[in-house]
């Protein structure tokens, strides 16, 4: 496969996201609650998209309307768009701390009324890739350039109304509509598999009429590569399925824990620290 | 949770906790009872149930629509089942199939909300089920509760069972101060009397029923004598306890844990409207949503405390 990024690129993306898996794991461990696994799985599909040239955007101006616009339908992964967001320069870095606090606009679940960075408010499953079907069609009345991303939890994808919006993008045929799911394997109460199988996902799409890829969710260059052939299909809306591991980056202290899910848990400071070690 | 903790109230199990140990009791006794859970039973605690009973449990993902239909058919088959998420999302994202599905055959169905009110804490307000109890109250024969602790909560699990028709039991997920230390007589549709008091009624529901008490004996330090009435059911409301507090006290203070529109202080307002008009006060969360925070942060914040009901009852005597 060629590869699209730079070796200098390439170091960077991934100093990026070792950073931001330490700005996550401090976050919730310090907040007491939140999700880090489930936004430890997203970290490397976060980074190639606002580092590696694929998302435009303004940091001074986020309601610039030739934005491209990224909504983050799995809201309880907050803590990583929330890093990478500051890291873009949105907001100072040094407001990660305050992550769950009264008073701070980086609440639980992203609210975008607060936190203008934000494209969509979200926390309630299943509803961010309709919303980001209407970015789309919004673009094409307006005569806009700009692409959608949505990322989904392969829980998540458990909703009717993701279905809903999979059927009516094909329709309108959006090829400035680009889904992500972050397929790791695991939803709140165990794995996906026994939970409620909805494999093989690509199919499944592609059967709506789809554009679908299926790639390692942790490897810059497959990243990379899908992004740019996503926003080059015409008219089809384009699914990515990343292949990734809840709590990527801190396996290690996970099978310590003996929790492979770790769902909406923060790590206790000793397991932080190790942690911290890890991705040092 | 601060609230109670002045009055010496103490601090019992959530009453999330109190709803699944009991549906797992109640289990063992009724083989019709069904559990329909939308990925989240370690949440609202219908693990229990699922561990004891795993080929009476059905969990469909994360699909809180699909859980109301599928419990309608089995209800409609003679199963008695309860569909459990947090109060935001299956009282929300399923309000129609709970209308056609529920509702309109009048079929039923056991709905458990978890995670309602802003006590949640940090996860924010898109988990905050706050809009919960004016929405099960719009929807026609559906009965609406709201248990203040650990041991009404385990008794109105038994009673929502029980119970004839569809229902509504909202739950929290703090643990709460103790009100009922020796148990209580529950009965859907029947107001508590935790206190008695002749200058103003204080009628609460949930975690507001503490602060209540609390309130009531801040006031009684200033010589104001206040009744205590813990609504537990919004819906059918308690006329004749509503009508004697009215008549007796001559003022109403309603406390809740939820939006201002359609909760308990709408109910309150429009029985006591008609049966005997009074003057009344409000103690809810407006009509506004909340933020992150820790829970005692966010009552103080949303000014869900016993100070402010105190405040509240010096309104209405004024
Ligand atoms: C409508 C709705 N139902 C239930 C929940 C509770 N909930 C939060 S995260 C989660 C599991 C999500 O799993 P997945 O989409 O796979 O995300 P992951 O954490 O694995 O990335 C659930 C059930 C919710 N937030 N919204
Ligand atoms: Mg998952």
């Amino acid at each position: 496969m060629d590869r699209l990024l730079s070796d200098e690129k390439r170091t960077e993306l991934v100093e990026l996201a070792k950073r931001i898996r330490r700005h996550i794991i401090k976050m919730t461990t310090e907040a007491g609650s939140g999700h880090p696994s489930s936004s430890l799985s997203a970290v490397e599909l976060l980074v190639t998209l606002y580092f590696g040239g694929f998302l435009r955007y303004r940091p001074g101006e986020p309601g610039w309307p030739d934005r491209d616009r990224f909504i983050l339908s799995k809201g309880h992964a907050a803590p990583v768009l929330y890093a990478v967001l500051a890291e873009a320069g949105f907001f100072p870095v040094e407001q990660l701390w305050t992550l769950r606090r009264i008073g701070s606009p980086l609440e639980g679940h992203p609210n975008r009324k607060r936190l203008p960075a934000v494209e969509a408010s979200t926390g309630s499953l299943g509803q961010g890739l309709s919303i980001g079907l209407g970015h789309a069609l919004a673009a094409r009345l307006d005569g806009r350039k700009y692409r959608v991303f949505v990322l989904l939890g392969d829980g998540e994808i458990d909703e009717g109304q993701v279905w809903e919006a999979v059927a009516a993008a094909a329709k309108y045929r959006v090829g400035n509509l680009i889904a992500i799911v972050d397929h790791n394997g695991y939803q709140q109460t165990g794995p996906t598999r026994e939970v409620l199988d909805l494999d093989p996902i690509p199919q499944k799409w592609s059967s709506f009429g789809w554009h679908t890829q299926e790639i390692d969710g942790h490897d810059l260059d497959a990243v990379a590569a899908a992004y740019s052939a996503a926003i080059e299909t015409g008219d089809r809306p384009s699914l990515i399925v990343a292949r990734t591991v809840k709590g990527k980056g801190i396996e290690a202290v996970l099978d310590e824990l003996g929790d492979h899910n770790m769902h909406g848990k923060p790590l206790p400071k000793g397991a932080a620290e190790k942690a911290l070690a890890l991705l040092a | 949770m601060k609230i109670g903790q002045r009055i010496g109230l103490k601090l019992g199990k959530a009453t999330r906790d109190a709803f699944g140990l009991a549906l797992a009791e109640v289990g063992r006794e009724d083989p019709s009872v069904v559990v329909i859970d939308g990925d989240v039973h370690n949440s609202t605690r219908t693990e229990y149930f699922a561990a004891e009973f795993p080929d009476r449990f059905f969990n469909v993902g994360i699909a809180e629509s699909n859980m109301v239909g599928i419990a309608s058919g089995l209800a409609a088959s003679g199963k008695t089942p309860v569909v459990a998420s947090f109060a935001a999302f299956i009282m929300c994202n399923a309000f129609d199939q709970l209308r056609m599905g529920v509702a309109f055959p009048e079929l039923p169905v056991k709905v458990v909300g978890s995670h309602a009110g802003i006590s949640i804490g940090a996860d924010g307000p898109s988990q905050m089920g706050i809009e919960d109890v004016a929405l099960a109250c719009a929807l026609p024969g559906f009965a609406v509760v709201v248990p203040a602790d650990e041991p009404s909560t385990k008794a109105a699990t038994r009673a929502m069972i029980a119970h004839p028709g569809p229902v509504y039991l909202r739950v929290g997920r703090p643990k709460v101060p103790i009100v009922y230390e020796n148990g209580c007589d529950f009965q859907i549709g029947r107001a508590i009397e935790v206190r008695d008091g002749v200058d103003v009624t204080i009628v609460a529901n949930g975690i507001m029923v503490a602060a209540a008490l609390e309130a009531a004996h801040l006031l009684e330090q200033e010589d104001i004598s206040a009744r205590v009435l813990d609504m537990h059911t919004v819906k059918p409301i308690d006329q004749t306890a509503l009508q004697a507090a009215a008549e007796e006290t001559g003022a109403i203070v309603v406390a809740e844990e939820h939006l201002h529109y359609g909760g308990l202080g709408a109910a309150v307002a429009q029985t006591v409207g008609e049966l005997c008009p009074t003057r009344l006060a409000f103690v809810n969360l407006g009509d506004r949503y909340a933020e992150s925070g820790t829970p005692d942060e966010l009552l103080e914040k949303y000014g869900l405390t016993a100070d402010n009901i105190v405040a509240a009852v010096k309104r209405v005597l004024d």
